[in-house]
């Protein structure tokens, strides 16, 4: 695998991967990569995706929820890990537009 | 010099956020104004372990609109995950439609100078909104200038409804903004609040040498929440792309923002980098199947169209397309409009129609009012339309009676009571002695009053100024305060006259 | 000790939960070294045992009521850390507990936590390696790993530093731990069990599961777990289950003879779970097994599922694809790991993340992007799918000639410590049994079967067609009526429990 494409998909997924460390990644990635050059060769021509198991148990069909408030105010709680807030806010450093 | 005749070519994509209680995959409120991330509960924060579960009200909102512009709502649809890293989106990802939208085609027709236009619809789909950043200087834990994220607004259920690229102006874009944010708010499905942010739009832009079946390189316009924005945007932005072509320069496909300060679009540095957003099916949600029993359901509770309305009062009544357009601009007007038809016999219904879009339109314009707030109701309307027409008052004891309703109808809602409804016309005519003089003994008898305290304007008039008239009959209405039947005070003083 | 004998001291009330309570958390402290732990709070467990006594002096309880249990760290809990073996969330603490802790736990069948376990980080291993806590040691051989990614749960048990424990199995976590260290543990059919409140690895794979000695105390533990929960859009509606209604039952009820409890049992045996790179020993241990069913009455026939080898691209393009997006959410924004040096947003995000996740976790997360990434989209990630479908096709062929499947768990007995961390392609190739059965959904379990010359643990895998997971624990109870292995205790575990 090209260094670029390292580099690409490192910044899709908000990765940094040091210099020192691309040409191990490579030959790990690049070896993965051949695993998975298997599935080229198999016929799939009008076979459907099984995106999900529990097709093949069962029709698929989202359930609904009731449109109703059920969640009341827990903020507390619910920032309870954050790294950095103020007056009920997440802080980050400055986002620009 | 450019020899070039440039075509704009324009799609809309609009943001409509539904009005539901909750939000769209978790049970957290919906509703504006709220403190930073009190509604904001685990699912939408993404705490670790949480997954969505799907609104049935949101769903039943996007079939709504589905049949309102006579689309296609799939049987089933998909939710997609769309994947990018932004603070005010805390999965990481935005759960939204992509291969298999719930809302296919479909159609809003728009008026520009006269002319009707199609305008088709490329698809609707239902997504999350995402949260908000607050750009204002926050100190972070290492005094670093910070932004604040409230993702109180993360989860919003919204509907995504894109045009296809027929839109030839700014104006017919606007129209097209106007006639769909008027819709989905007589739909009942967004509140159509722009300032809040309830309804935005995106307009993608691009030019093309006219007779050129290619499209040219387009921009996308994001987040215009006003009408006068989105207009201003689209011109400036097709004035940009003009000029640049025209100087030898190629429009980069990219994503910009509207200055309205600056009345420039510039480009959004955070999305400059072509993005992959690796779409794929969510795996934590299941096709959303619809059954035709839910639309069929939902089909038959769906209040009729603005247009439908139009159409029928035109045909039925012979109102006018300017009436009956203005008596469908909100839907509680239109439904206000329709309680007064049942009241009242079919020739009622153009004077009905004056009175609501005269008295009654600038009446509740003042208090800033919609129709089903208004002091006056229905039965008041359709007794002074009675009352008119019978000859118990005259048009301008009408009009009074109207404004004396009103009032009547305010300080009682102030004070928490309500008004008399049916009767109250008549009570309030006879209470103050309203009644319209008809008798013609008795008008002559203020005539001659009048004449005879008026020679004057009987010289002058007799003399040629048909303006002396007009003031000898002014005289007569004071006299006999405002009672006296104007069409026999006309006839009768003609003959006195002569 | 097992969950059924405890369950009888405790209402006799010749042992308190307190006490029994007491006694795990000394045996944790005293084996700290297997690691097999995260994050232990007595206080925590103790207020919990000191509920249960309450609860059964009451009368109210009910059979699981003040035993103990330990979670494994991919399930959220209130009170105890929640890190998924991770740098990432090495301190978060859930405001919630996940669905499985809540039914295990005091507001369901009154279990006391006696922690969380340790893991390969995000779920993301087989080996319990990747664990940014160190290793869980394998108890049979403080050299040799325990499997994973449920590797701490499996050392708990088979350590006797619980009763059971909870674990999840993505591409088979639960089963080649259980086999490794020479414990039972069940794979439900994806479905049957809430993924709320579990860490998300891959979606359309993860399943939580029980893990224990014996097929009888899984039972008894689906019982508590199992059912449709509003908050996971995949679970599904089954009609209230007694997962132990089969436990001593013969096979064909009309069949009365008490020495061939499985006589109409077929058991279905694929030909490529015998295939070469079976290691010899794994090879002999099964089919002893496979000759005890024999004895017991069951019917062997060979079957086929073609597609076995290709499952393992099949998995690793899925796993890290799904991974690769529910791991975007940390980010350091609203909880977790937050680097401390960076210059703007977008380096506190890769500075956070780089610094967070483990090598292994990484490798995923970049792999999950390629295959899904736009002109690779359709050759991997869909392709993946639809192969998938065959392999879910290919069972339900293989059980139209039988009633279970029967083969190794993995191709080999647990490795050295650091033998294959250097080459991640080498531990996927482990996972070769058990990956196709997440793919397509079903049940599948790990029983003890052996022991290779060294003393290291041999597991039976049993798969069976969906929603068969009584049948399954009926069929390897009486397995375990038969045999021995499951009662068997690495030396570690000092003898000494109170019966």
């Amino acid at each position: 695998m090209k260094t670029e494409e390292i580099t690409h998909l490192a910044k899709l997924s908000s990765l940094e991967v040091p210099e020192n460390e691309i040409e191990a990644l490579s030959e790990a990635l690049e070896s993965i990569l051949q695993l998975a050059n298997q599935l080229q060769s198999i016929d799939t021509v009008g076979i459907e995706p099984l995106f999900h198991p529990i097709e093949m148990i069962t029709p698929l069909m989202q359930p609904l929820r009731p449109d109703q408030v059920t969640e009341l105010n827990q903020r507390e709680a619910n920032m309870a890990n954050a790294p950095a807030q103020f007056e009920g806010l997440f802080l980050v450093p400055k986002v620009i537009d | 010099m450019s020899q070039i005749e440039w075509e704009v070519v324009i799609g809309l994509e609009t943001h409509a956020q539904l009005m539901t209680q909750s939000k769209i995959f978790s049970g957290a409120s919906i509703a504006f104004g709220a403190s930073p991330n009190e509604q904001a509960c685990a699912v939408d924060l993404a705490l670790p372990g949480t997954l969505p579960v799907l609104n049935e009200g949101a769903v039943n909102h996007a079939i709504r609109f589905g049949l309102a512009i006579g689309s296609v709502v799939a049987p089933m649809s998909v939710f997609a995950r769309k994947n990018y890293f932004y603070p005010d989106l805390p999965k990481g990802y935005q759960i939204s439609q992509f291969s298999l939208p719930v809302v296919v085609g479909g159609k809003i027709m728009i008026e520009v100078d006269g002319q009707v236009k199609e305008i088709q619809l490329t698809r609707a789909h239902l997504e999350e909104d995402a949260g908000k950043s607050l750009h204002d200087d926050f100190a972070g834990p290492h005094g670093e200038s910070s932004s604040g994220i409230d993702l109180n607004r993360a989860g919003t259920p919204l509907l995504e409804i894109v045009t296809e690229p027929v839109m030839r102006s700014a104006t017919e874009a606007v129209a097209y903004a106007k006639e769909l944010h008027a819709l989905v708010m007589w739909l009942g499905i967004c509140d159509g609040n722009m300032q809040e942010g309830s309804f935005r739009c995106d307009a993608n832009v691009s030019v093309r040498p006219k007779g050129q079946k290619e499209f040219g390189t387009r921009c996308e316009i994001k987040n215009l929440n006003s009408f006068k924005f989105l207009e201003e945007a689209i011109l400036h932005e097709v004035q940009r792309q003009i000029e640049l072509i025209e100087d030898g320069g190629r429009v980069v496909q990219e994503t910009r923002l509207y200055d309205p300060d600056k009345m420039e679009t510039r480009s959004m540095r955070s999305k400059e980098d072509a993005q992959d957003y690796r779409y794929f099916p969510d795996p934590d949600l299941l096709p959303l199947q619809i059954a035709q029993e839910r639309i069929n359901g939902i089909r038959a509770l769906m209040p009729a169209l603005p247009k439908e309305l139009r159409e029928e009062w035109q045909n039925t009544y012979g109102l006018s397309s300017y009436d009956t357009g203005l008596l469908t601009q909100d839907k509680a007007l239109a439904h206000f409009f329709i309680e007064v038809l049942k009241l009242i016999e079919i020739d009622l219904a153009k004077p009905a129609a004056n009175l609501m879009a005269g008295e009654f339109a600038s009446a509740m314009n003042k208090e800033s009012l919609s129709a089903d707030l208004a002091p006056v109701r229905p039965i008041h309307i359709a007794e002074l339309l009675k009352r008119t027409k019978d000859g118990t008052i005259s048009n301008k004891i009408a009009k009074e009676i109207f404004s004396q309703i009103w009032e009547l109808g305010l300080n009682a809602s102030d004070r928490q009571e309500s008004i008399l409804l049916e009767g109250l016309v008549d009570q309030i005519i006879d209470q103050k002695g309203l009644r319209q003089i008809s008798d013609v003994g008795a008008i002559e008898k203020i005539i001659d009053q009048v004449l005879i305290e008026n020679p004057k304007s009987v010289e002058e008039y007799r003399s040629g100024k048909e303006k002396a008239f007009n003031a000898l009959v002014g005289q007569i209405m004071k006299a006999s305060k405002g009672k006296a039947n104007p069409g026999q005070v006309n006839t009768l003083l003609k003959q006195k006259l002569i | 000790m097992t969950i059924e004998k405890l369950h009888e001291a405790l209402i006799n009330k010749q042992l308190s939960s307190v006490e029994v309570t007491n006694y795990f958390l000394n045996r944790i402290d005293t084996a700290k070294d297997l690691n097999a732990y995260i994050d232990v709070q007595p206080e925590l467990s103790l207020a919990q045992a000191r509920q249960a006594d309450q609860l059964i002096a009451q009368g109210n309880q009910g059979y699981l009521t003040g035993i103990p249990i330990a979670h494994k760290d991919v399930f959220v809990t209130k009170g105890w850390k929640s890190t998924a073996a991770s740098k990432m969330l090495g301190n978060y603490q859930s405001p919630f507990d996940a669905t499985v802790v809540e039914k295990l736990g005091m507001l369901g069948s009154g279990m006391v936590c006696l922690g969380k376990t340790n893991m390969d980080e995000f779920a993301m291993g087989s080996s319990n390696e990747n664990s940014a806590f160190g290793p869980a040691l394998n108890p049979w051989n403080l050299d040799y790993v325990p499997g994973g990614s449920s590797g701490g749960s499996a050392v708990a048990v088979a350590a006797g530093l619980t009763i059971a424990a909870t674990g999840t199995d993505t591409g088979g976590s639960i089963r080649q731990p259980a086999a490794f260290c020479g414990i039972t543990g069940i794979k439900p059919t994806y479905g049957r069990v809430s993924r709320y409140g579990m860490i998300a690895y891959a979606s359309s794979l993860d399943q939580a599961g029980p893990m224990a000695k014996t097929a009888s105390e899984c039972a008894w533990l689906m019982n508590a777990i199992a059912g449709k929960d509003l908050r996971d859009s995949t679970s599904i509606e089954r009609e209230n289950e007694d997962f132990t209604r089969l436990l001593g039952a013969n096979w064909d009820s009309s069949n009365s003879n008490a020495s061939q409890p499985l006589q109409g049992l077929k058991i279905g045996v694929p030909k490529e779970f015998f295939a070469k790179g079976l290691n010899h020993e794994v090879k002999l241990a099964i089919e002893e097994a496979l000759k005890q069913f024999e004895a017991l009455g069951a019917v062997c026939v060979e079957v086929s599922l073609p597609k076995t080898e290709l499952s393992i691209p099949v998995y690793y393009v899925l796993a890290p694809a799904e991974a690769s997006s529910n791991l975007s959410r940390y980010d350091g924004v609203r909880y977790g790991y937050r680097s401390e040096k960076y210059k703007d947003l977008a380096q506190m995000y890769t500075h956070s993340r780089t610094e967070g996740f483990g090598a292994e976790v990484k490798r995923r997360i970049l792999v999950g992007a390629y295959v899904l990434s736009q002109g690779y989209y359709e050759a991997y990630y869909l392709q993946a799918q639809k192969i998938r479908r065959i392999i879910a096709q290919d069972f339900q062929t293989a059980f139209t000639q039988c009633d279970v499947l029967m083969g190794p768990v993995a191709p080999d007995v647990a490795w050295k410590i650091g033998e294959k961390s250097k080459d991640p392609i080498a531990m996927y190739l482990e996972d070769i049994f058990t990956l196709s059965a997440n793919l397509a959904g079903l049940p599948a379990m790990s029983l003890p079967c052996g022991f290779n010359q060294s003393g290291l643990p041999i597991g039976l895998q049993m798969i069976g067609n969906y929603f068969n997971e009584a049948e399954m624990l009926q069929v390897a109870n009486h397995f375990q009526t038969a045999t021995e292995w499951h009662s068997m205790q690495p030396l570690q575990n000092v003898a000494g429990e109170k019966s």
